[in-house]
């Protein structure tokens, strides 16, 4: 909220736009990609942790689900992969619904033990349905195909995610500075005042936790269609973690702060390449170092440090 | 007809009456004071009468229609609002954005709606904007308009909440001690901002402990002791009232 909507926009416009061009190879390409999808997802846990105040360590099972429907219903039925995408995310959006209500009466350690619980249900599904997904082995994907064009290519991902975000990034800001988004904020800030004003705090956690799930889920498509290949580690509590931490790192409560905690994090595990299995000790690290010293996480830190800074000078 | 009706309204917290028995009646536009000595459950009953809890026993009417055991979001629709004793603002959001969350249900708060900003969405809210920003000088914090809540000191939260609980356009507006904390000149502002709402058509009820601000603005007073009904009148009706004078003796009221 520091920058005006359409510079902060048009920055992450031309950041994506050159990007291809300056990169040097494909393997560059690839983690950019990444980079993006893990951003929209993350983006949409904001909303859900940082905005609302409402944590969820299981969305990576609805990761699982999106990549999931789209590897099984392509790959052994035959679907349309538009279809099978748009089966996952009602499958996703289906089961938060059903879960939502109960779940989300919970607070605190509770709601973070029930979607834990969650998410571990679906990754053992997805692990021990083998004759469905092929078990811990993962199961191969065939390309993403719409009205007979294929996206196969790196540089086509890499157009297809960057505008995912782009669009992500702009529906999240008008979100947040909307009354719907600004009821969000008034949950976290204050739940009775809230509902004094009218708002009915248990229909806005469904709602935005079901959206959270569903632009998850679309991402776990994407996701298994530009690998060409799904595994359950995808769905694993450990990519829950993961996505939460990148959540926390950039910021709760802060759009770009999200772009930003997906790109480091994303880009942690190619640095680390040489560590094997020293990655996750990292990230813990990392998150533990965050929340000592930036406990805000990146962007509205310096957003602050900014402010005050602005306001000595005044 | 009155615009509030409450009939022995009784609440229990582990067999001890914290409101016991309590009827009283609200006009519309008028200013009606709660008082008691500390922990007579004079914020018990205004958590009873905004759904914050549900009464053990007791119906109560608003505006109309029976509104027993309906949650807060559901009396804001009615037309009722509040502020609290120990604030609720949303320390997370900006002073103007709390004050924009009290006028939630006059807007399209719609997540799809929000999400593609929608032109009359879009307008509808530059509207409630300046309209916040018109109550924030109204209440007397116009000097943090564009200041974040988590930078504005007791006094001025005190009064943003009544700026958030206004922009709700409320027909009744209940008051939980808001010159508590406040300094003498922040008080007489208060002060002179209730009595300009029922003119304005929102009708008051008031929890002070400041007896001559009481005594000055109410049309009519409740009293409470230990969560039972004391004695209910005018002001001066009150002042005169032997069990008041007992159950106050020494406090000057
Ligand atoms: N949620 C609760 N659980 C248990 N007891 C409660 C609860 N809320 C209030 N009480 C008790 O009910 C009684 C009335 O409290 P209440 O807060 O309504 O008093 P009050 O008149 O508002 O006092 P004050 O002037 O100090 O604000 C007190 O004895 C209090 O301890
Ligand atoms: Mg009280």
């Amino acid at each position: 909220m520091a920058l005006p909507r359409s510079f902060g926009l048009g920055a992450l416009l031309v950041v994506l736009a050159v990007l291809p061009a300056i990169l040097p190879n494909d393997f560059y390409l690839d983690v950019a990609i990444r980079m993006a999808i893990n951003a929209v997802v993350v983006i949409g846990l904001n909303l859900l942790i940082g905005y609302t105040g409402q944590i969820s360590l299981g969305h990576a099972g609805f990761l699982g689900i999106g990549a999931y429907a789209s590897a099984i219903l392509t790959a052994n039925y035959g679907w349309p992969s538009a279809a099978a995408m748009l089966a996952g995310a009602i499958g996703s959006g289906g089961l938060a619904l059903l879960v939502a209500r109960p779940i989300l009466r919970l607070k605190g350690h509770y709601l973070a033990m029930a979607t834990l619980g969650l998410g571990i249900i679906i990754s053992i599904v997805l692990v021990n349905e083998v004759a469905l997904t092929g078990g811990p082995d993962g199961m191969s994907v065939p390309n993403f195909s719409l009205f007979g064009f294929e996206i196969a290519s790196e540089q086509a991902w890499y157009w297809v995610v960057a505008v995912l975000l782009l669009g992500t990034t702009w529906l999240a800001l008008n979100l947040i500075d909307s009354p719907a988004g600004r009821a969000l904020q008034a949950i976290h800030g204050s739940e009775i005042a809230a509902r004094v004003a009218g708002i009915d705090t248990t229909a806005a956690k469904v709602r935005i936790f079901v959206l959270s799930a569903v632009l998850t889920s679309i991402m776990g498509s994407v996701t298994a269609h530009y690998l060409a290949f799904v595994t359950p580690t995808l769905s694993d509590f450990f990519h829950s973690i993961a996505l939460v931490t990148m959540v926390v790192i950039g910021g709760m409560a802060s759009i770009y702060g999200s772009l930003l905690g997906a790109v480091l994090l994303t880009a942690l595990p190619q640095v680390l390449a040489g560590l094997e299995g020293g990655e996750t000790v990292v990230f813990g690290l990392i998150l533990i170092v965050t929340m000592i010293f930036l406990p805000r996480g990146l962007v509205p830190s310096l957003a602050l440090r900014r402010l005050a800074l602005r306001r000595r000078r005044a | 007809m009155s615009l509030l009706a409450v009939s022995h309204l009784t609440r229990e917290f582990g067999g001890v009456k914290a409101v016991d028995d309590v009827s009283f009646q609200i006009e519309a536009g008028t200013i009606h004071a709660v008082i008691g000595p500390n922990g007579a459950g004079k914020t018990t009953l205004f958590n009873l009468i905004t759904g914050v809890y549900t009464p053990s026993s007791g119906t109560m009417r608003f505006a109309g229609t029976e509104a027993n055991h309906q949650p807060p979001e559901r009396l804001a629709r009615l037309g009722m609002s509040r502020t609290f004793q120990n604030l609720q603002i949303c320390m997370n959001m900006s002073a103007i954005a709390n004050v924009m969350v009290g006028a939630h249900l006059r807007l399209n708060h719609g997540l799809f709606a929000g999400m593609f900003h929608l032109p009359t969405l879009r307008r509808a809210d530059r509207a409630c904007r300046e309209e916040a920003a018109e109550l924030m000088r109204f209440v007397g914090v116009g000097a943090y308009i564009d200041a974040h809540a988590s930078e504005m000191p007791y006094g001025a939260l005190k009064r943003l909440e009544i700026a958030r609980s206004l922009a709700a356009k409320p027909k009744l507006l209940l008051l939980d001690e808001p010159a508590a904390g406040l300094n003498d000149s922040e008080t007489h502002e208060v002060d002179a901002l209730i009595q300009k709402l029922p003119p304005a058509g929102v009708t008051v009820v008031l929890v002070e402990h400041d007896m001559k601000l009481v005594m000055n603005i109410s049309d009519r007073i409740l009293v409470l002791n230990y969560g039972r009904r004391l004695a209910e009148g005018t002001p001066r009706e009150i002042r005169e009232n032997p069990d008041v004078i007992a159950a106050y003796l020494g406090t000057g009221g």
